[in-house]
């Protein structure tokens, strides 16, 4: 059984709009993927499918031959926009982190050593040693963003949703994300990240999936991240939906 | 030194006192959760709802404490059900929606409290009378503190997970919805344990003001949960004595001294108080200054 991830004729709708139609695609583990496409294109939308936040209309997504349905646990670590967090919440980063525990822990679960090590470890690959007991109000964008990645690998999960990680970070803070990002690929791991900025892609990712309400393209950044297949995603014109309300 | 210790001599301030001591724990320390998720208006909303149940409640059954626990806890859980419902299946966002339910709730608690069979003076469900607590009221604080405080610190994790972001707690597998609706219950029970001592329209003040306070001394979430409990028995407590020492009714009591615990900190915080915010300020100006005269 190989470490992959599936989807399978994926359509996915977001208020009962259909964003995503009829998906097909495929990632094996290992691999920094970027997920491209104009603005509506579904991206979001197919994050959270795959994470299990909304549900799917046809098709399944699989997981090293396991169908996944519904919220995944363990399996797969969510990353939301970084403006979708309350950044006043009061909690260091290594509390922030920690979270990424809980569901391991159980109810009446204490910390144990593991967990501790999978904190210092998770803080350690994402270089925030330094910053572990910093409240995250303080925390710079860059670092913010590596707090939550961290707070994923302390999950140990095999497969990282990120959404639009690198959207307002500057040069060193985009470079030590991506640091990061590929230190969780060299463990065998699957990054998924959407992404608009298409200068930087080749830089970051080994793979992309390039989307505007279907599939356009997919396959390692070499191949398939040409001229070509960027014009038709970004000229072609989708259903916007609604046409299937009489459907 | 005998006017110190005048109040403890009398019985129905023992009373009184034990009761500060349960809901000033129950509602500060919820009052953590309420003030970081940003559920204070919310909240507001939801005790003014109480009013048509405790009315609905006393012309139904008198003023048995059991019936306008139950009365107002329905009143309420109909309004955020309400709000939920009407904000999930029209345009109207969930705050317009559930204050537009409260304040029709209210209405409604106003105009059939006169229909109670028993005498029943508005003022007293509004703002409350601390030394007519009934050795009922005390059972029901109580079993609502005991309530309170093992659900929350059975489930402090995963609510902690709801409250932060929802959404990576949904992908966690952690039940967001149940744990928010459980929050908003225990709001309801805390308010309602509170009527007897402030009343409906002073609740607010027991449940936020502590937490909210805290919140501006520490860091630490730990600290603002069993702090606001300390600081909201301590005020309570503060209060009441205060109450009587000055003869002013006991609930505008209470919410003065923890409001002016407050506006301490907010003044006077060493992280966070404005004073301190402003000699920070400056400080780092002059930082620069040297690098620049380098």
């Amino acid at each position: 059984m190989s470490h992959q991830l599936t989807l399978e004729d994926v359509t996915v709708s977001y208020n009962r709009i259909p964003a995503v139609h009829h998906l097909t695609a495929s990632f094996q583990c290992g691999s920094c993927i970027a997920l491209l496409g104009p603005n509506g294109a579904g991206k979001t939308t197919l994050l959270k499918a795959i994470a299990g936040l909304l549900p799917i209309e046809t098709g399944r997504i699989e997981f090293c031959g396991h169908e996944l349905d519904g919220p995944a646990g363990r399996t797969i670590a969510y990353v939301p926009q970084r403006e979708a967090v309350d950044w006043d919440f009061p909690v260091t980063v290594r509390g922030l982190v920690e979270m990424g525990r809980y569901p391991s822990l159980g109810k009446w679960g204490k910390f144990q050593a593991k967990d501790a090590a999978a904190v210092a470890e998770a803080l350690e690959i994402c270089d925030l040693a330094d910053l572990a007991d910093r409240q995250i109000s303080a925390l710079s964008g860059g670092q913010q963003q590596r707090t939550f990645l961290a707070r994923a690998w302390a999950q140990q999960a095999h497969i990282y949703l990120l959404d639009e990680p690198f959207t307002g970070l500057d040069r060193n803070a985009s470079e030590a994300f991506a640091v990061a990002m590929r230190r969780l690929r060299d463990a065998g791991k699957l990054v998924m990240a959407s992404h608009h900025d298409l200068k930087s892609v080749e830089g970051l990712f080994d793979h992309i999936l390039l989307i505007n309400g279907e599939a356009v393209a997919c396959g390692p950044t070499a191949e398939a991240f040409t001229k070509e297949n960027l014009d038709r995603a970004y000229t072609m014109h989708v259903f916007s939906g609604h046409h299937h309300d009489h459907a | 030194m005998n006017w110190i210790l005048e109040p403890f001599q009398y019985e129905f301030m023992q009373r009184a006192l034990l009761a500060c001591v349960l809901i000033g724990f129950t509602n500060g320390f919820l009052g953590a959760f309420v003030v970081i998720r940003r559920l204070a208006l919310m909240a507001d909303a939801l005790s003014h709802s109480l009013l048509p149940g405790l009315a609905v409640a006393a012309i139904l059954v008198g003023l048995s404490p059991m019936g306008l626990l139950l009365g107002g806890l329905l009143a309420a859980i109909f309004v955020a059900l309400g709000g939920h419902i009407i904000s999930r299946s029209s345009r109207v966002k969930e705050e317009t929606a559930i204050a537009a339910l409260y304040i029709i709730a209210f209405a409604i608690g106003i105009a059939l409290i006169k229909y109670a069979g028993v005498k029943v003076s508005l003022d007293h469900f509004l703002f409350g009378n601390i030394l007519g607590v009934g050795d009922s009221d005390l059972w029901t604080s109580y079993a609502i503190t005991c309530v309170a405080l093992i659900v929350l610190v059975v489930f402090q994790r995963p609510l902690l997970l709801a409250i932060f972001e929802a959404s990576v707690a949904r992908s966690q597998g952690v039940p967001v919805g149940g744990l928010l609706g459980m929050l908003i219950l225990l709001i309801v029970l805390a308010m309602v344990s509170s009527l007897q001592a402030v009343g409906v329209l002073l609740s607010l003040g027991l449940l936020i003001l502590p937490a909210a306070t805290i919140y501006l001394l520490s860091d630490s979430f730990d600290t603002i949960l069993w702090g606001g409990g300390a600081l909201g028995t301590f005020g309570a407590v503060l209060g009441l004595l205060f109450s009587f020492w000055a003869n002013i009714p006991s609930g505008p009591a209470i919410v003065l001294i923890l409001g002016a615990a407050f506006i301490l900190a907010y003044f006077f915080s060493p992280r966070y108080g404005i004073f301190s915010r402003y000699f920070k300020r400056r400080h780092l100006h002059e930082e620069s200054l040297e690098r620049w005269k380098k």
